[in-house]
């Protein structure tokens, strides 16, 4: 075996002094599959080693919490025996290496995680970052990695079976080279029926099922954990590639072995494959295991000790099988054409002991492996903040939109507003008064971030199961449960904007929206998943913002009743030393009682009252509409969050919701006011558009009362009969509520003082809207459907 | 009246229409694993959509191997209902139960969406409670859903009146534009000469509740059982 030599410590990613507390912990010198064993299992992405003492903090208990973090997935209680298990987790690394892949075992590895529980996939939803789709230097990349991320996705999930029913997609020059693929997959079980990824039963056999092992993926976890450079691509073998039939296949077996009451524990192998699966099973039921690698099943010959362990083959799973119950599980996963093979028994003396061709080839303490794996308290150092503080002058204000490590990607804005002259026509002049609103409002909806995600979409299968009660395009997915009255409505919330000028405000934000956003299809919030996906934590200033979105992903989640059930951290999203800005995404679940009830943002009937509810303020600074018609604000800062407030909206929506009041509710959010009256106005599924008559007058510029984008408002519309009740409702919650208009034909007629500011027809509103994306795609059409 | 769902390794809209057969149609309904043979207790026959063998090689090129679809040709020569959906369709023509073939949609693209299909014969076991002419707004969800035949085999479907389902607009013109994935003449469904079994592209199962966008598939499923109990 080859000498651990200090350039060999460094290639396993470990420092001097882990690898001195290794030789502690062993009372030895590691040999070299120890060595990669430990590697992994200490990288940041298996052990949290930066970010473990700061998670900490997050709330994670509640009256509907079943399994807390710490398990495969997180798993609430819905009522009537039915839980809900959930989780979200970053492919950022691999999708960047190699976009078709790297999305689809992103998708492959949550969908294991959800059925190892126990629980059947029933919806799968994606967040999603790029680079900015015109960029002239960049752009064609940044489609190309769009379009195969995208095809990724479709083809994962769709064989799989699971519908992808929504999620976000949004681009910023921040992600151009660190592109994030977040996957949510949730799933249901019965509250009887949980598994567990323990080892439990001393003597009891270790089966491997599913795919075979080959060399793919290895070192997978370590790549993941350390920032790119130039040689990125090289990194290519490190990617895993999926196959959704086999797990397909695999998720059948799974739930048949489950339901037969031969399996003990179980445990996806993921990152770290073998290893990871192995000693965390140990770990979590505080025995030990013992595994001979002869006994996998191998796809490549020849392959070392060293090569199987840390393999990442996809599709792979680790039963703890009652003794004497082997071959019933055996024989289920013949059933279904895949492999299950004894290859090790637990054990009671807490080692993970490997064997391989009759030697001993690892033999380490498995607490040294999880509860001793480092633990840092990393420096940290405020990054200049701008929020709330009048005293900051125009040019630190401007550089405070990112941290200052990614400085030369702080043009994200002006690139922006190149891109729209060469597509000849011109931004808005910043400032200028009379504006052309109408102009700015068609410019914003057919702005990459706010127009239609339509083509994205349209190749994810968000049908089948049918249990899609709200398609994509809404501001929450919701699906029901076919046993019950019940519906789950689900809703992925980031934007790195916010949180690169105000972190802990930005968290705070992230949560309020994501909870506004299943309130307004009329479901309760009941719980969290969040996805934090950060630049290094050797950067003090990264780690900082790490820790104050923790502190505002807490406060926020306190608020509305919402544990943090699972979540996944992802670290190291740097590129030759840019960094992305630090994006905390939020996955919301609410619970909502009758499906009957849901709410859709689109207008109903013309005659219906349309409604703000909430206030509008001046949260114009870093806006869509700043960024998109470049007016440059002299203050740029976070909207500002009152708690109360969002909670006396959410509940005058949701109560009016219950009560059967409400025609259609939609969030007033990105591209503010004038942004989601249209997209009330536009067609959906089975209606034709409609158009909507308003008055504005109030407070602030015009520009401000159009666009701003102040949280904690609803648009809501209803018949004019309901309008008593609906008051009595929303006073209840004391919440405030302006009329705005009526919901009209065709036309969208925007009025303040006395003056029309705004009048379109929504078809070519909706046009603008729908075909933006499509056009800016066509060309990447093709190169992705040949994959 | 008793109806089974094929199981191929890789079928996904199974439990769907296992869902619609139970919940809607009211009727008793069985899974068939894809290594059954004996087919004697049912009266009728769904091939579920999905991905069979991962659609690997080609949709439904494998799937046609299965022990399972000797029984199924030998079903429906003795005049017994058989309907493929979507990976269904694709399977019934790999195993030479329907002509033509579905290859890549010509933007090559996977499509989930609701679209329109004209009804062009209620000449069918499957579509005699549906006016002629009349529009349905269906899901489609396939990669491969682009129907090719050579023109003899055109003819002959048109001369039979076996073109039972054509993409349309919402106003029931046949147009380039309705066409979602560049299928020959707009065909979403045929049948066979005997027109006891049926394939199409769209998902009736997927439209069967007001909930999910939908209940216009639901007559698809009321004219099979219609077509059952009058025979029974």
């Amino acid at each position: 075996m080859e000498p651990i030599t200090p350039e060999v410590i460094a290639a396993h990613n470990l420092t001097p002094e882990e690898f001195t507390h290794i030789k502690e912990l062993l009372g030895r010198e590691p040999n070299l599959v120890e060595l990669g064993v430990f590697s992994v299992m200490w990288s940041e992405h298996c052990s949290y080693k930066s970010s473990r003492i700061h998670l900490k903090r997050l709330p994670i208990t509640g009256e509907r919490v079943i399994v807390p973090p710490g398990e495969n997935a997180g798993v609430v209680d819905l009522g009537d025996g039915w839980c809900a298990a959930f989780k979200i987790e970053s492919h950022n690394h691999p999708s960047f290496i190699e976009p078709f892949q790297g999305a689809a075992t992103g998708v492959g590895g949550i969908l294991r995680d959800i059925f190892t529980m126990g629980a059947r996939p029933i919806a799968a939803l994606n967040s999603l970052r790029f680079g900015s789709l015109d960029d002239p230097k960049n752009g064609h990349r940044n489609r190309s990695l769009l379009a195969g991320v995208v095809a990724g996705i479709a083809h994962y999930g769709n064989a799989f079976g699971v519908p992808t029913v929504g999620g976000e997609v949004s681009f910023d020059d921040a992600y151009a080279f660190n592109p994030l693929v977040n996957a949510f997959a949730l799933g249901l079980v019965r509250k009887d029926q949980i598994f567990f990824g323990k080892a439990t039963g001393v003597g009891n056999p270790v089966l491997y099922v599913g795919a075979k092992t080959g060399r793919d993926g290895i070192h997978g976890a370590t790549m993941a954990s350390a920032e790119f450079d130039e040689e990125a691509l090289e990194k290519r073998p490190t990617v895993q590639v999926g196959d959704p039939f086999l797990e397909k296949l695999l998720l059948e077996a799974c739930l048949e072995a489950m339901r037969s009451g031969a399996v003990a524990g179980i445990q996806d192998m993921g990152a770290a494959g073998l290893t990871c699966s192995t000693c965390e099973m140990a770990a979590r039921a505080g025995t030990g295991i013992e595994i001979d690698l002869s006994l996998v099943p191998q796809r490549e010959t020849g392959m070392t000790a060293y090569e199987m362990l840390l393999s990442e083959s996809q599709e792979r799973m680790l039963i703890v099988a009652h003794k004497g119950r082997e071959r019933e599980v055996g024989d289920i996963f013949r059933k279904w054409d895949l492999d299950a093979v004894v290859i090790g028994q637990v054990r009671d003396d807490g080692r993970m002991r490997v064997t391989h061709n009759s030697e001993i080839v690892c033999d380490v303490p498995v607490k040294a492996l999880t509860d001793e794996a480092p633990v840092y308290e990393r420096p940290m150092k405020p990054m200049s903040l701008n929020a709330g503080s009048a005293d900051v002058s125009s040019a630190d204000a401007s550089q405070a939109r990112v941290p200052p490590l990614s400085q030369d990607i702080s043009t994200g804005s002006s690139v922006r507003a190149d891109a729209l002259n060469a597509d000849g026509t011109s931004a808005l002049p910043a400032n200028t008064s009379p504006q052309n609103y109408n102009e700015a409002l068609l410019h914003l909806l057919s702005s990459p971030n706010l127009a239609s995600k339509e083509w994205v979409y349209r190749q994810y299968d968000h049908m089948v199961r049918t249990n899609t009660a709200v398609l994509p395009g809404a501001d929450a997915a919701v699906v029901r449960i076919k046993e019950t009255r019940r519906a789950l409505a689900i809703s992925l919330d980031g934007n790195g904007r916010y949180c690169a000028a105000n972190p802990r405000a930005g968290a705070r934000l992230m949560v309020a929206e994501a909870a506004r956003n299943v309130v307004c299809v009329g479901a309760q919030p009941i719980a969290i998943t969040n996805c934090l996906n950060f630049a290094s934590p050797e950067r003090p200033e990264v780690m900082w913002a790490f820790s104050e979105v923790i502190d505002g992903i807490a406060e926020a989640c306190r608020a509305f009743n919402t544990p943090v059930v699972s979540g996944n951290v992802s670290f190291y999203n740097e590129t030759e030393g840019r960094g992305i800005l630090p994006t905390p995404v939020i996955g919301m679940v609410g619970l909502m009682e009758d499906v009957k009830r849901v709410i859709q943002p689109g207008f109903k009937n013309a005659g219906d009252f349309i409604a703000l509810l909430g206030a509008t303020h001046d949260d114009l600074s870093i806006s869509e509409y700043a960024s998109v018609c470049g007016v440059q604000s002299d203050d740029p800062r976070v909207p500002t969050l009152d708690l109360e407030a969002e909670l006396a909206v959410q509940t005058a929506c949701l109560r009016a919701a219950e009560a059967g009041l409400l025609r259609s509710a939609h969030d007033c959010g990105d591209g503010g006011l004038a942004v989601a009256l249209a997209e009330c106005c536009f067609s959906s599924l089975n209606r034709e558009v409609f158009g909507a008559d308003l008055d504005i007058t109030g407070d602030y510029d015009l520009a401000t009362r159009l666009f701003s984008e102040t949280p904690s408002r609803i648009i809501i519309s209803f018949d004019e009969s309901s309008l008593g009740d609906i008051e009595e409702v929303v006073a209840a919650a004391g919440c405030p509520m302006t009329l705005l208009g009526n919901v009209g034909a065709d036309r969208l007629r925007i009025e303040s003082d006395g003056e029309e500011v705004i009048q379109l027809d929504v078809a070519e509103l909706e046009s603008a809207w729908r075909s933006s994306l499509k056009d800016k795609l066509q060309a990447e059409v093709l190169a992705a459907g040949a994959e | 009246m008793k109806f089974g769902v094929v199981v191929f390794p890789g079928s996904n809209c199974d439990h769907d229409a296992y869902h619609v057969i139970s919940k809607h149609v009211g009727q008793p309904v069985d899974f068939i694993w894809h290594r059954e043979t004996d087919l004697r207790s049912y009266d009728a026959i769904i091939i579920p959509g999905g991905f069979s063998y991962g659609d690997y090689l080609r949709a439904g090129a494998l799937a046609r191997f299965s022990p399972v679809m000797n029984s199924v040709k030998e079903f429906a020569a003795k005049g017994n209902l058989v309907l493929g959906i979507c990976n269904g369709f694709q399977i019934l023509c790999e195993a030479g139960l329907l002509p033509g073939a579905l290859i890549r949609n010509r933007g090559l693209h996977f499509i989930c969406d609701h679209v329109n299909v004209r009804v062009e014969s209620n000449n069918t076991p499957f579509t005699h409670e549906l006016k002629a002419g009349g529009v349905l707004r269906l899901p489609i969800a396939h990669a491969d859903g682009n129907f090719v035949c050579d023109d003899a085999t055109l003819d002959e479907l048109r001369r039979e009146d076996r073109i039972v389902l054509r993409y349309c607009d919402r106003d029931g013109q046949i147009t380039d534009a309705a066409n979602p994935n560049g299928s020959r003449d707009n065909i979403a469904g045929i049948c066979n000469h005997e027109r006891n079994v049926m394939g199409l592209m769209p998902h009736p199962e997927r439209a069967c509740e007001d909930l999910l966008g939908s209940s216009d598939g639901r007559d698809v499923f009321r004219s099979l059982a219609g077509t059952l109990a009058a025979a029974a």
